[in-house]
């Protein structure tokens, strides 16, 4: 249990939250990792707030209630900051991610007495670079392993590039978007 | 031995279906059990397995359908939650009294009031005295070894009745989560193959699959349903017994958690009971002597080597995820409860309803009730024998 790293995600329906965690569990289990990824669910509908988990471990993990003292906490849409609690029970050390064309200075404005690490990046920006289509979860994914460090970046990219070849078998065009946004996103997280 | 992988419970369980590839599949959607049936209907249409999908207008045709099927001898599936199960209640009946080994694959969800989708065991636990045999799972791992010891319990000859495999809605059927599978051709192996004695579509062979019975005929039938489910007891440890030479892991009726030398037990079913393991280490660390009986088979319902295993404890915390409106606690409850007093087993014994309409339960709530269960014993807390974890004021 020492060992393990728990992440909370905050995003709104139809955003890919839910599969942003679903991916970010993959990947750590590609990497031999013990991975939880699961979402609650309340009443599901586009536009609202919903809320997604990781657990990744060197050991099985058999805890299954959700995370209530995140190591690290996604926001995937910032409109979130002034209706959510999105900074509830983070970890002294811990970090934010907030998808955002603000600042961590600016962001932090928003946050009351959250005084652990901020992290921003703009996922509109890098997706309509590489991508030409906002999917925010694809940037916010690639961020958030940089930030937490739980998979070495070429290891990352690697299992990445694999899976989305599989993914999109069918369009093997976007793949080279993707992986630009994967890539672009670790470099501008700030 | 073994192939690591990652998948959601619903996953898993379709998997189990996969390798064990039924003749027939009637179904009807419904949340958290419906990717169940989509995985499987990919899994045809892909040319993977030969089950023949039937979509049927409702859960109480999904049911009469797989009877039939069943009856005419096809190993058949299903799968369902919440009101769907409910829906089914007249032919669940129908099906465990025909003595018909169908299988199917529980979501666990609330009945409505108050519409719900999230993780309750009222639905299977509103069909407990349908004559169905139930078996419930911690996790991913578990849901998947139990779909594949399903039939090999369900058909044996000295049982004969259907089988409800039952995981925790969403909390494992929709989380992403490590799990080890058998080898395809080994699992196909041990799953075999369907070979009733008797059946509709049996040539030279006429019978009557549930006809009327007259007073001095359906005690009988009822008492050797009974029988039936007895049995299944002996097999269930057979079935599991065989699964473990080729999984390396070892099931019964239940699991006991560092329960050998524990003075306080909570004894819980599913997904709960994995965050209970981590209370336990926690509170073991700090000198605690606690422990968990997590229940596995529910029917048959194995109350004697329950109250067994819980001979050594001074107080036992029984858990329900399920209200049963009695006024007198969940049936878990009422039924270990008078299991123990039939075993003269002298322990206090409170009945805690957790986990409603998917409200959480973390480390530190059982850690709450294993200090409770500590009040109680040294008396300075008098024990409620009946109450609510978790509900807000």
């Amino acid at each position: 249990m020492g060992n393990m790293t728990e992440i909370r995600w905050h995003g709104r329906g139809g955003q890919g939250a839910k599969t942003a965690a679903l991916l970010l569990a993959d990947v750590a289990f590609k990497t031999g990792k013990h991975v939880q990824g699961f979402p609650e669910y309340g009443p599901e509908r586009m536009g609202a707030p919903i809320t997604a988990y990781n657990r990744i471990s060197d050991e099985e993990i058999r805890v299954h209630s959700n995370i209530y003292d995140p190591d690290f906490v996604v926001v995937v849409d910032e409109t979130l900051l002034h209706t959510v609690d999105v900074t509830a029970g983070i970890k002294r050390g811990g970090a934010i991610l907030v998808n955002t064309e603000l600042s961590s200075e600016e962001v932090s404005h928003f946050l009351g007495a959250y005084h652990e690490r901020i992290y921003t990046i703009n996922a509109r920006e890098v997706c309509m670079k590489t991508l030409g289509k906002y999917f925010p979860n694809t940037p916010m994914l690639a961020a958030i392993v940089k930030i937490t460090g739980i998979i070495p970046r070429e290891q990352f990219l690697q299992e990445m590039e694999e899976s989305l070849r599989h993914k999109f078998e069918k369009k093997p065009e976007v793949l080279g978007g993707n992986m630009m946004a994967l890539k672009m996103a670790m470099e501008e997280v700030r | 031995m073994g192939i690591k992988n990652r998948m959601s419970g619903n996953e898993a369980v379709a998997h189990a279906i996969s390798q064990i590839d039924p003749d027939v599949m009637p179904a009807f959607p419904i949340t958290p059990s419906t990717e169940i049936p989509q995985f499987v209907s990919n899994m045809i249409s892909a040319g993977k397995i030969h089950t023949e999908f039937i979509p049927v207008e409702s859960e109480h045709s999904a049911m009469s359908a797989a009877m039939g099927s069943e009856a005419a001898g096809a190993r058949t599936i299903t799968a369902t939650s919440s009101c769907g199960l409910a829906l089914m209640w007249e032919v669940l009946y129908v099906a465990a009294s025909s003595r018909l080994p169908i299988a199917m694959c529980v979501v666990n969800r609330g009945l409505t009031g108050p519409l719900n989708i999230n993780a309750e065991h009222s639905d299977s636990m509103g069909a407990r005295d349908s004559g169905w045999i139930q078996i419930y799972a911690e996790n991913n791992q578990e849901v998947y070894d139990n779909m594949l010891q399903a039939y090999r319990i369900a058909e044996h000859k000295d049982v004969r009745l259907p089988i409800m495999i039952c995981q925790d809605g969403f909390i494992t059927s929709h989380a992403l989560c490590n799990i080890e599978l058998i080898e395809d051709d080994k699992a196909r192996a041990f799953a075999g193959t369907y070979e009733p004695e008797h059946y509709l579509l049996k040539e030279g062979e006429t019978m009557a699959m549930g006809p009327y019975a007259t007073s001095p005929y359906g005690m009988e039938a009822k008492r050797a349903q009974v029988q039936g489910m007895m049995n299944a007891k002996q097999v269930i440890l057979d079935v599991a017994k065989e699964y473990e030479k080729i999984s390396g892991r070892s099931y019964g009726f239940f699991e006991s958690y560092k329960l050998e030398d524990a003075e306080y037990a909570v004894v819980i079913i599913g997904s709960a009971a994995g965050t209970a393991k981590d209370a336990v280490d926690a509170l073991r660390s700090q000198g605690k002597k606690v422990g968990i009986l997590k229940v596995r088979v529910f029917r048959p319902f194995p109350g004697e080597e329950m109250a067994e295993a819980l001979k050594g404890v001074k107080a036992v915390a029984i858990m329900d995820r399920a209200e049963s409106y009695s006024g007198n606690g969940g049936p878990l409850g009422a039924e270990l409860m008078a299991a123990m007093y039939r075993a003269g087993n002298e322990a206090v014994a409170v009945n805690i309803v957790y986990g409603l309409s998917g409200r959480d339960i973390t480390v530190e709530d059982f850690e709450g009730v294993y200090g409770r269960l500590e009040r109680i014993a040294d008396g300075s807390e008098k024990p409620e024998f009946y109450s609510y974890l978790g509900l807000r004021e």
